[in-house]
């Protein structure tokens, strides 16, 4: 008996187990990390897929493909499926696969947690998925679902899709947790955290978001709940409720999940282009404490999502300034990276393309997110293609360009295999030229006055919509190379070195290509960690 | 096959011939609307001439130091100078921004000193319009109570292969205000959150149920002027166009005479009793604009959401019901009790009648007990 459990942990300690159960009961980051990437994958297929939908109806004038109310399921679930399905797990895997081995840790401090918040997420996505095959259609409310619209006037499906944010809740916060008690308590004890690789610390703050934001979340579908199964009128002012509160309550919540998509990604970005311009970045301390600040901003901005709900002028004043102040933080970040790339020595293989596509598509989002603040104009933006150009703008080519980027960086320290250089390289510009195709005509239409969230529009609209959807089919017909990619380098790719990209920084390049199932058993040394630092001061 | 691609390929050329590229938000006819074009126009040269700075650098920096120019790469990694420098110069751009868009923003917030005010209703998915008492124009105290749907010829075209000019954006009766006067919007729901928008008078509030917004203009030119609802509202947000005729003053005092001799005859066709053909034709009408948008104008609904006239138990059961359904609504049968006793008459005597329907007649005496 006794010998049976050594061997059966030494099994375990020596490679996965065999089988499909090993996915079911895995407890080990690198395969967690592997769940949450494909999932996010899957989920990204799923929500790209109602995106063209949506972009069939509109790439002309007159009702040809769906009827409007399906149109707005299909708007709503792919805002919900790409937001919690697809970008949100997708950080959650970089950060399973790369957080433990950045910080020289064995793997996550809570694995039986990392599992279950996993397996969570396929049961949440299956039930927001299943709302179509209800009597009364999916949720057609907007992925912003206000109220009363998403109460008193919503498909009985609702309850369904509340119970699923729930559980996507749960994980979202599980999956934070872990990540706080991982940095914080499993760290090489020999890594300050001024140290951290910027991906490390990005997470950090960003699980902080997480853990503030996802219960007032929680909390706002929870009052949805009672509000429409159990009479009471928390956002129904027939009752002494309040619509508006609702929007309060929601973007609370809402603001903080933008920098949640956003924070990581800057992290990453923070990786790349050191490697690729064979320079440290620059400003490492000045990019932790920009992370910090926009973190903080982002809990004080909320109500610029809602200037035209009636808000006294000197709210509207404060939310306006506040608003333009994540500028300053976020101008920082974007100057780090230039005056990184500065009098380097740059090389553009594909991880460098996505990451200065990044910087330079998410500034022109960042743009026309500073003009949205300005609380005059938006009343003429507010809710027109504008808006959808701009979130879309750091939304895309943000925060899953980033996703892109990352993957093809670390691919080869995943996989062991690298990818195939030229159609990656082939694959990014058929995106950029795509995704600017589709969203940027869409920054004309909402000028030209065409709201958003609408199925059917006037001729004047016509051009422009008929040339974003031609980019939609291109930019969503471009994942269908990236998959072949991603499965033609596991194939067939050719074996990767450890460190395959000669600057690249960090611990994870210590290890081998695939990274060991187990790693740093033993915490790495104090002059590892320093020649492997993000930043140099202490080289 | 080679016909459909050439047809198709002509209709595309052809739609791009005919409509012209809007690339720029309207300038508009309020000073409302002109000061924030002009804001607009402030920021985008700004951020503008960010952006050639920035990226400027960035393709400069990819350009000259890159390693297949040879270009070795430098070590250093911080400047305190630097920056302090590019965190002080955002600031005094944004305070740059921020002092004319806080003088636009407090001149646009003050709705005192109205001529006017017009209270805004939403409903899913069509305006209310009430013009509220008023001496100078003769508006009656009782107001003039207007409803605006959607145009029919828009309607007809929705599934049809070509549009009209002014597809969704015409409405059956349009809001009639007089040019050169400072009007007060006040804006709210009936149902759901909506948003009425006029691009051109900028002005964009949200209509919350239970509450009260306002919102001001004062339009400087006579003119047609379109918008749309700017808040998701259900099925039909894209259905609910805005249309108003900016008349001269003079103008607008006829129009308002001419509301208030509409409404004394309509009040006095709902106290008298409707032939069944009146019913049916007037309830056709009612019908096509007010239920036709989920009921189907052929009465079959789009079930299990919007239930079918045809065969339904409610059209062919008692007339107290069917009329208490329509005035006060249920669930997502929005209530109708805004329409008048003889419309609300005939559309339902026409729900009964049609469709192969065998309820009763409803005369608009019903209606008004039923209320």
């Amino acid at each position: 008996m006794a010998t049976d459990t050594i061997a059966a942990h030494d099994d375990h300690h020596h490679g996965p187990e065999k089988g499909l159960l090993r996915w079911v009961k895995t407890t080990n980051h690198k395969d967690i990390g592997s769940l949450y990437l494909w999932f996010s994958f899957m989920m990204l297929l799923v929500g790209g897929a109602f995106a063209m939908v949506i972009r069939a109806e509109l790439f002309m004038p007159g009702i040809q493909v769906v009827d409007p109310h399906f149109f707005n399921s299909m708007t709503t679930m792919h805002g919900l499926i790409m937001v919690f399905g697809a970008i949100m797990p997708a950080f959650v895997g970089l950060g399973n696969w790369l957080i433990p081995m950045m910080v020289g840790a064995p793997d996550m401090a809570l694995p039986r947690m990392n599992n279950w918040s996993f397996w969570i997420l396929p049961f949440a996505g299956a039930i927001l998925l299943s709302t179509f095959f209800m009597e009364g259609g999916a949720p057609a409310f907007g992925w912003t679902f206000y109220a009363p619209l998403s109460t008193t006037f919503a498909p009985d499906s609702t309850d369904f899709f509340i119970f699923a944010v729930h559980l996507l809740g749960f994980s979202s916060i599980m999956g934070a947790i872990n990540i706080i008690a991982t940095v914080l308590n499993m760290r090489a004890p020999d890594m300050k955290l001024m140290d951290m690789p910027l991906f490390v610390w990005t997470w950090l703050i960003t699980s902080f978001l997480l853990i503030g934001a996802m219960p007032v979340l929680a909390g706002a579908v929870t009052m949805m709940l009672t509000d429409r199964n159990f009479g009471t009128s928390f956002f129904d002012a027939a009752g002494g409720g309040d619509p508006v509160m609702f929007q309060h309550i929601f973007w609370f919540f809402g603001h903080p999940e933008v920098y949640i998509m956003i924070l990581p990604a800057f992290g990453v970005i923070s990786h790349i282009i050191p490697t690729f311009a064979r320079k440290p970045l620059f400003g490492y301390s000045s990019m932790v404490y920009a992370t910090a600040a926009i973190a903080f901003l982002s809990y004080i901005v909320w109500a610029h999502h809602m200037f035209l709900t009636g808000m006294p002028v000197a709210g509207q004043l404060y939310f306006m300034y506040a608003t333009m102040l994540i500028a300053v933080p976020t101008g920082v970040k974007v100057f780090n990276w230039v005056a990184t790339m500065w009098k380097g020595s740059m090389t553009f293989e594909t991880p460098m393309l996505w990451a200065l596509s990044f910087v330079f598509l998410f500034t022109i989002g960042g743009f026309s997110g500073l003009m949205l603040g300005i609380v005059p104009a938006d009343i003429q933006y507010h809710d027109t293609y504008f808006v959808v150009a701009h979130f879309h703008y750091v939304l895309v080519t943000g925060a899953l360009w980033s996703i892109i980027a990352a993957v093809f960086y670390w691919f080869p320290k995943w996989t062991g295999k690298m990818y195939n250089e030229s159609l990656a390289k082939i694959h990014f510009w058929w995106s950029i030229i795509s995704v600017n195709i589709l969203f940027f005509p869409q920054h004309f239409l909402g000028l030209a006055g065409m709201p958003r969230r609408i199925p059917d529009y006037n001729l004047q609209f016509a051009d422009f919509n008929m040339i974003s959807s031609i980019g939609a089919f291109m930019f969503g017909a471009s994942f269908i190379l990236f998959t072949y990619i991603i499965i033609d380098g596991i194939r067939n790719g050719k074996p990767a070195k450890a460190r395959p990209w000669e600057s690249a920084k960090g611990l994870e390049w210590t290890l081998g290509s695939p990274a060991e199932y187990h790693s740093f058993d033993k915490a790495p040394s104090r002059k590892k960690i320093e020649q492997e630092s993000q930043h140099t001061s202490v080289a | 096959m080679m016909k459909t691609l050439i047809g198709a390929i002509f209709a595309i050329a052809s739609t791009f011939a005919l409509s012209e590229y809007t690339l720029n938000m309207t300038e508009g006819v309020t000073s409302v609307s002109q000061n924030i074009y002009g804001l607009h126009m402030t920021i985008f040269w700004i951020v503008t001439a960010i952006g050639i700075v920035v990226f400027g650098a960035m393709a400069y920096s990819i350009y000259h130091h890159r390693q297949s120019k040879g270009a070795k790469a430098a070590h250093f990694h911080e400047s305190t100078t630097v920056e302090l420098l590019w965190t002080a110069i955002p600031i005094v751009i944004l305070i740059v921004m921020a002092i004319p868009a806080t003088k636009v923003l407090i001149d646009l917030e003050n709705t005192d000193n109205a001529e006017m005010t017009l209270k805004i209703t939403g409903h899913q998915w069509k305006w209310q319009y009430d013009y509220i008492e008023n001496d100078t124009f003769g508006v009656p105290k009782e107001g003039i109570t207007m409803m605006s749907n959607l145009a029919q010829s828009s309607r007809d075209a929705i599934k049809a292969s070509t549009q009209p000019e002014h597809y969704l954006l015409d409405v059956d009766n349009r809001v009639v205000l007089p040019v050169d006067t400072r009007i007060r919007f006040l804006m709210t729901s009936n149902d759901v959150i909506h948003n009425w928008w006029v691009p051109a008078f900028g002005v964009k509030q949200d209509g919350n149920p239970g509450y009260i917004n306002d919102a001001w203009a004062k339009i400087e030119q006579e003119g047609t002027y379109r918008g749309q609802c700017a808040e998701l509202c259900g099925k039909d947000h894209g259905y609910m166009p805005i249309v108003v005729d900016v008349v001269s003053k003079e103008k607008y005092k006829a129009w308002v005479s001419e509301q208030k001799a509409a409404a004394a005859a309509a009040a006095a066709s709902a106290s008298k009793t409707w032939s069944k053909d009146e019913l049916m034709a007037k309830g056709e009408q009612v019908y096509n604009a007010n239920c036709a948008g989920c009921h189907q104008k052929d009465g079959k609904g789009m079930p299990p959401v919007f239930p079918a006239m045809v065969g339904s138990s409610i059209a062919n059961g008692p007339a107290a019901d069917h009329v208490n359904l329509v005035l006060h609504g249920k669930g997502a049968m929005p209530a109708f009790k805004m329409l008048g006793d003889a419309d609300l008459a005939a559309v339902i005597t026409y729900e009964r009648q049609g469709f192969g329907n065998t309820g009763t007649v409803v005369q608009p005496s019903d209606v008004k007990s039923g209320r």
